[in-house]
C-alpha cells in the first residue's frame, strides 16, 4: 500500500511540478521551530479560529506561486544563520492544504541537508487515501512538527475554530504511534483557551504522547491581528479580550507540565546552558 | 599599592613576562602575541562590584542625575583653556577611587576647549547659561588663531554653500575632528621616559635637512609630542603617581592605561575619543598579579569596574547644533574587545568579560562604546554571555573581525570612532561628515537648485523637464551634480585637516603612537536607502514629478511598485552597491591630505534625523523632513521579508569602499528572539555569526518592546538607565531630544506574529 502511495505521489511530480501559493515569508523566524527558521507562510486555511492573527492567509489558491527549487534558493541564501539547528518552516494559513508541495519541497530540502519543520493544526488531516499516502510520505522527510492544540473539547473546538477536533487527535496518535516528534502550542485566549479544567486535561492528554514531545508552549494570545481584520473589513471576534496575565500564563504552563518537556534541549550541538 | 618604590626597574616591572622583540622597539601586538592569556570558560567566575565601587557609582549616577535636571551640564570652565596641567587633581571620593583623574577639579565639570574654534566653545557655554570670560574672548579671537578661523579663512564659497545648505553637514570645522586611537598601553609597558627616549630618536631621523614642507610639519609635531610626553608625567604627578617607568602591577597598569587616556579628553574635545584595544593588554597584568597572591578576582573586577567608571564620567560641553547631530553627550570611548589574531588564536581572555560585566556592577550606561571583533572562532562562553549582556542593556555593538583584520593587515587595530577600525600602531584617520546622498538625487532633478533653500547650490544645470523620470536621463544629470559633491567634499575636508594639524594638532594622543603614520582620509554618506529606493523607484517605478510653481520638483508618484533596499533583492540592493563605489571613485580623482588613502563610510549617527529635516520628498516616497534611515539601514517600512533579509541587502555593500564602516542598527522584541532566554541567547549568537560569515560589517543590537519605549519617553524617571545603540554609538534614552526619541520609537523592530 505504502509503495503503491509513493509511486503515485512520485508521478505526480514527474508530470508537473507542484507549485505552492505563498502568502509570505519570514526569514527571521526564531519560534518557530529549533533555531533561526526560514519560515514560509502558505496561503489557505479552513478553519476560522477566533484568535487567528493572519485572517489575510485564509483564502485558497491566492498568493505568489513558487516552485520548491524557488524556495530552496532563496532559503539558501539564510543557510549561514541557521548554525547546527535551524531550516525551513512551512506554516501558513495551514500547510498541509497544500501537501503536493510540501512533499516535493521537503524530500528537496532533505536532499540539501536543509533540516525541515511542519507548523500544523492538522486540520486537513484524514485516513482516506490519496490523502493518507502523502501524509504518511511528507512525515518521511519531516524532522520535527509543530502541532496546536486549540481545544481539547470537540464541541468548543467546532465553535472556536469551525471545525471537530478528533482528526486532529488521530494525526497525533498516527505520530506517536510512528515516532514523529512535535512541539505542542497552545494558544491561550482568556475566556476562550484559559479554563482550568480544560487546561489540566489538555496536560493529561499531552501525557499520553509524551515519548514525541520534545517541548510544550504556552503563547499567549496578542492583540497585533487587529489591525489586519481592520484592513480587511471583516468584524474582529476578541473585541475587547485583553492577554493573558503572566500569572495566568504561569498557572497554563504548570497545567500543561510544560517543564516537563525538554527533549528539545537533546538536539544534536544543542548549547549547554 | 600606591607608595613608589624608590629601587623600580624596567627588570622589576617585566618580571614573568615572556620577552621578544616588544622588549628592543615599542611593539604592543608583540607583547599581546607572547603573552596572551585566552580564556575558553564562561562567566561564573566574575565577581560582583565592592562596596567602595557602589558607593562611587552611586555618587556618578547621582550627579548624572542632577546634571539632567539641570538642563544637560552641571558645571563649566570659562576662563581655563584646558591643557594636561591646567587644573589640579580631582576626584569622586578620593579614599574610595582605584583609579583615579578627572578631566577638571570636580567631577562632571566641563572644561574649555577653544583651541577647535572660539565661537563654538562661546555658543556651547551660552547654551548652557554660562558666559565666556572676556579676557578669553580676547585671546582666541584677537591673539591666537583657532582651528575654525583658519579653515573659514580657507572655504571656497561653494564649501560655504554645500555647509549652508546642508549636502554636507558635520565638518568638523569648528571643533575637534576626533577619531585617534592611542596606544594606550604603550605608557604601562614601557614608561613615559622610554617614550621620550624613542620619540627623540625619531625627531633625529626626520630628513636629511632639507626642510621641505613635509619634514618641518613632522619634526614639529613629534617635538609636540614629546612636550605632551612631559606633561603626562606631570599631570600624574599631580595625583601622586610617577608614570616615566613602566607599571608594575595591575593596578598600576590600569591606573597608566587610563592617565594615556585621561591626557587626550583633557586636551581634545574630539569627535569620537577612543579608548582602543585594552582587555588583553591589562588582562596580561591581572593574571600576573593573580597568580602571584597580590590580588583577588575581586580587586581585579574592581580595578575593571572603577576604570569603567572613570570612562562614563567624561564630558564635553557642546552647542545645540552638536546635540542635533549627536545626540545624549557621546564621547565615543569606543572599546573593542576580543577578536581574533593572525595565528589564529582568538583573543578572548578574561578581563574581556570583567568589561561586560561592569554593565551588571554598575548598571546599564552608554559610554564606554563596547565593541565586540566577532569572529565564529570565538569560544561559545563569551558569545553567549555578550548576547546576555545584549538582551539585558542593549549596550553592545558587533564588528567583523575577519572582514577588517584582513582589510587592515593587522590583529591590533581598534575601533576609532563608531564603528571605523584603525592599525592602532601606526594608523590615523581623518574624518569628517557625511554627504547626502538623498539630497543629491533631488539635485539632479532639480539642476543644483536646492529644492528647500530654492537657491543655486549645485552646479546649475538643466533640470529633469519630463513629467515622468527618465532613468538614463535621471542618471546623467546625478553623474553631473555627484562629481560637483565629491569635489566640494574632499577639498573641504583637505582645508580642515591641513588647519586641524596647524591649530588644534592632537600631539597628546599621537605621542602614543608610532612617528611615522599611515592615514586614511574617511568620508561619509548618508542617505544611502533613501536614494537607493528613489533610483529604483525611477528605474522600475515609472515616477511621475509633481512640481510648485517655482517649477522645483516637490513630490512624486510612482505608478508601480518597485524593489526596495532591505529585502535581499539584487535589483534594489545592487543601486546601493553602485552609489557607494559611484561616490568613492568619484572622490578618489581628488589630491587627499597627507596623500592619505580614501575610505567612506554608511553610518549617521542620530545625525539622520537632521538630514532628513533638510532634505525634501524624495523619489521613494519619503516626505520632507522625515528622517533618513540610520546608518546603512534599509527606509522604515521598506522591509517585507524579515529581519535576515534585510540584513542581507546591507551586508552587500562593499566593505572594500566603505571601509570607514557600514552601520546597522538592529532593533528586536525580546519575544521575537525566543521564548527563553536560553533561546534568545541562541539566536542571538546565530544572527551575529550568520551576518558575519555574509560579511557584514557593523551591527548594533537592541532588545526591547516599542511600549519600553514609549513609557520611557512619557516617564523618564522610571527609566534612568535605559541605553539604546543608535547608529554607531549608545545613549542613554533619556538623554535623546524628544525628535530623536521618536525616530528611535518608530525604528523597525522586527517583531514575531
Amino acid at each position: 500500500m505504502k509503495i503503491f502511495e509513493q509511486e503515485q505521489s512520485s508521478v505526480a511530480v514527474a508530470d508537473e511540478t507542484p507549485t505552492g501559493f505563498v502568502h509570505s515569508i519570514e526569514t527571521f523566524g526564531s519560534v518557530d521551530g529549533p533555531g533561526i527558521r526560514y519560515v514560509l507562510f502558505l496561503q489557505g486555511c479552513r478553519m476560522r479560529c477566533e484568535f487567528c492573527h493572519n485572517p489575510d492567509t485564509w483564502n485558497q489558491g491566492v498568493g505568489d506561486q513558487m516552485t520548491s527549487d524557488q524556495v530552496l534558493a532563496d532559503a539558501e541564501r539564510y543557510k549561514a544563520f541557521w548554525g547546527t539547528q535551524g531550516g525551513i518552516t512551512t506554516s501558513g494559513g495551514e500547510a498541509l492544504l497544500q501537501i503536493d508541495f510540501l512533499i516535493d519541497l521537503f524530500k528537496k530540502a532533505r536532499a540539501k541537508g536543509i533540516r525541515t519543520c511542519l507548523d500544523t493544526c492538522g486540520q486537513p488531516f484524514t485516513r482516506k487515501q490519496p490523502w493518507f499516502g502523502k501524509f504518511e510520505e511528507l512525515m518521511r522527510y519531516t524532522d520535527i512538527s509543530l502541532v496546536d492544540i486549540k481545544q481539547i473539547n470537540p464541541r468548543e473546538h467546532k465553535r472556536l475554530t469551525g471545525w471537530s477536533n478528533e482528526n486532529i487527535f488521530d494525526m497525533l496518535s498516527y505520530m506517536l504511534a510512528h515516532n514523529k516528534h512535535i512541539w505542542i502550542r497552545h494558544v491561550l485566549v482568556p475566556q476562550r483557551t484559559d479554563f482550568d479544567t480544560e487546561l489540566i486535561q489538555i496536560g493529561n492528554y499531552i501525557k499520553t504522547i509524551a515519548p514525541i514531545v520534545d517541548k510544550v508552549e504556552v503563547l499567549p494570545y496578542h492583540t497585533m491581528g487587529i489591525t489586519k481584520y481592520e484592513e480587511l473589513g471583516i468584524n474582529y471576534p476578541l473585541d475587547g479580550i485583553e492577554p493573558p496575565t503572566q500569572a495566568r500564563v504561569k498557572n497554563a504552563e504548570n497545567l500543561l507540565h510544560t517543564t516537563d518537556y525538554t527533549n528539545y534541549k537533546n538536539y544534536p550541538n544543542y548549547p549547554k546552558a | 599599592m600606591k607608595q613608589l618604590q624608590a629601587n623600580d626597574t624596567t627588570t622589576e616591572a617585566w618580571d614573568g613576562f615572556n620577552g621578544g622583540d616588544w622588549q628592543e622597539a615599542v611593539d604592543i601586538r608583540d607583547f599581546i602575541q607572547r603573552n596572551l592569556v585566552q580564556y575558553d570558560g564562561d562567566e561564573s567566575f566574575l565577581a560582583g562590584p565592592t562596596e567602595a565601587t557602589t558607593t562611587l557609582n552611586n555618587k556618578v549616577m547621582a550627579l548624572k542625575q542632577q546634571e539632567r535636571e539641570a538642563g544637560g551640564v552641571l558645571d563649566a570652565d570659562n576662563n581655563i583653556p584646558a591643557t594636561l596641567t591646567s587644573h589640579g587633581p580631582g576626584y569622586i571620593e578620593k579614599d574610595l577611587e582605584k583609579i583615579v583623574g578627572l578631566q577638571t577639579d570636580k567631577p562632571l565639570k566641563r572644561a574649555f576647549m577653544p583651541y577647535g574654534g572660539i565661537r563654538m566653545a562661546e555658543d556651547a557655554l551660552e547654551a548652557y547659561g554660562f558666559k565666556t570670560d572676556p579676557q578669553m574672548h580676547q585671546i582666541f579671537s584677537e591673539w591666537r588663531k583657532t582651528h575654525n578661523e583658519g579653515v573659514f579663512d580657507a572655504y571656497t564659497p561653494d564649501m560655504r554653500k554645500a555647509r549652508h545648505y546642508k549636502i554636507i553637514t558635520g565638518l568638523p570645522d569648528a571643533y575637534g575632528r576626533g577619531r585617534i586611537v592611542p596606544d594606550l598601553p604603550r605608557i604601562a609597558l614601557y614608561g613615559i621616559d622610554r617614550l621620550i627616549a624613542e620619540k627623540v630618536a625619531d625627531h633625529g631621523n626626520v630628513g636629511d635637512g632639507e626642510m621641505t614642507d613635509s619634514v618641518l610639519q613632522l619634526r614639529e609635531q613629534i617635538s609636540d609630542q614629546v612636550k605632551a610626553l612631559k606633561g603626562m608625567k606631570k599631570m600624574a604627578a599631580s595625583y601622586g603617581f610617577d608614570i616615566s617607568k613602566p607599571a608594575k602591577t595591575a593596578e598600576e597598569a590600569v591606573q597608566w592605561v587610563y592617565f594615556g587616556y585621561l591626557a587626550a579628553v583633557k586636551t581634545q574635545n574630539g569627535a569620537a575619543m577612543s579608548v582602543g584595544r585594552i582587555d588583553s593588554f591589562l588582562d596580561i597584568f591581572i593574571q600576573r598579579d593573580l597568580d602571584r597572591g597580590l590580588i583577588t578576582e575581586t580587586d581585579a573586577q574592581e580595578l575593571v569596574d572603577q576604570f569603567v567608571m572613570k570612562l562614563r564620567m567624561v564630558r564635553f560641553i557642546r552647542t545645540t547644533d552638536y546635540n542635533d547631530l549627536f545626540s545624549g553627550d557621546p564621547i565615543w570611548a569606543t572599546l573593542s574587545m576580543a577578536g581574533v589574531g593572525m595565528d589564529g588564536r582568538h583573543h578572548v581572555n578574561k578581563t574581556s568579560f570583567r568589561v561586560l560585566k561592569t554593565l551588571e556592577n554598575m548598571g546599564a550606561a552608554p559610554e564606554p562604546n563596547i565593541t565586540l571583533l566577532w569572529d565564529k572562532r570565538l569560544p561559545d562562553g563569551f558569545k553567549r554571555y555578550a548576547s546576555k549582556v545584549s538582551i539585558d542593556s542593549s549596550t553592545i555593538q558587533y564588528e567583523n573581525d575577519a572582514l577588517m583584520r584582513n582589510q587592515w593587515g593587522t590583529d591590533y587595530y581598534g575601533i576609532a570612532c563608531c564603528v571605523s577600525a584603525q592599525p592602532i600602531a601606526d594608523g590615523v584617520q581623518f574624518f569628517g561628515a557625511r554627504a547626502n546622498m538623498a539630497k543629491t538625487v533631488l539635485y539632479a532633478i532639480n539642476g543644483g537648485i536646492d529644492e528647500l533653500g530654492k537657491a543655486q547650490v549645485g552646479p546649475a544645470a538643466e533640470p529633469i523637464k519630463t513629467e515622468y523620470i527618465d532613468y538614463d536621463d535621471f542618471m546623467t544629470k546625478f553623474d553631473r551634480q555627484l562629481d560637483w559633491v565629491a569635489d566640494v567634499y574632499v577639498n573641504a575636508l583637505n582645508a580642515i585637516h591641513y588647519m586641524h594639524d596647524k591649530y588644534d594638532y592632537e600631539a597628546e594622543q599621537l605621542c602614543l603612537k608610532n612617528s611615522r603614520l599611515d592615514y586614511t582620509f574617511a568620508t561619509g554618506i548618508s542617505g544611502l536607502s533613501h536614494a537607493t529606493d528613489s533610483l529604483s523607484a525611477i528605474k522600475y517605478g515609472h515616477v511621475k514629478i509633481i512640481r510648485d510653481e517655482d517649477g522645483i520638483a516637490v513630490d512624486f508618484k510612482a505608478d508601480n511598485d518597485f524593489p526596495r533596499y532591505g529585502n535581499n533583492d539584487d535589483r534594489a540592493d545592487d543601486i546601493a552597491k553602485m552609489l557607494v563605489k559611484k561616490l568613492y571613485t568619484k572622490m578618489n580623482t581628488h589630491h587627499l591630505y597627507h596623500n592619505a588613502k580614501l575610505s567612506t563610510s554608511v553610518l549617521t549617527i542620530t545625525s539622520n534625523v537632521v538630514y532628513g529635516k533638510n532634505t525634501g520628498t524624495t523619489p521613494n516616497g519619503r516626505q520632507a523632513g522625515e528622517p533618513f534611515s540610520p546608518g546603512a539601514n534599509p527606509a522604515y517600512g521598506a522591509e517585507q521579508n524579515g529581519a535576515l533579509a534585510s540584513l542581507l541587502s546591507t551586508a552587500k555593500i562593499p566593505y572594500k569602499y566603505a571601509t570607514d564602516g557600514i552601520s546597522n542598527t538592529f532593533g528586536v522584541t525580546p519575544r521575537t528572539l525566543g521564548n527563553d532566554i536560553s533561546g534568545q541567547q541562541d539566536t542571538l549568537v546565530n544572527m551575529v555569526d550568520g551576518y558575519m560569515e555574509n560579511n557584514g560589517m557593523h551591527l548594533n543590537i537592541n532588545v526591547f518592546n516599542r511600549d519600553t519605549l514609549k513609557d520611557a519617553q512619557a516617564h523618564p524617571e522610571k527609566y534612568p538607565t535605559l541605553t539604546v545603540r543608535v547608529s554607531g554609538y549608545c545613549v542613554y534614552f533619556a538623554d535623546l531630544t524628544k525628535e530623536q526619541q521618536d525616530d528611535v520609537i518608530s525604528r523597525t523592530y522586527f517583531e514575531a506574529m
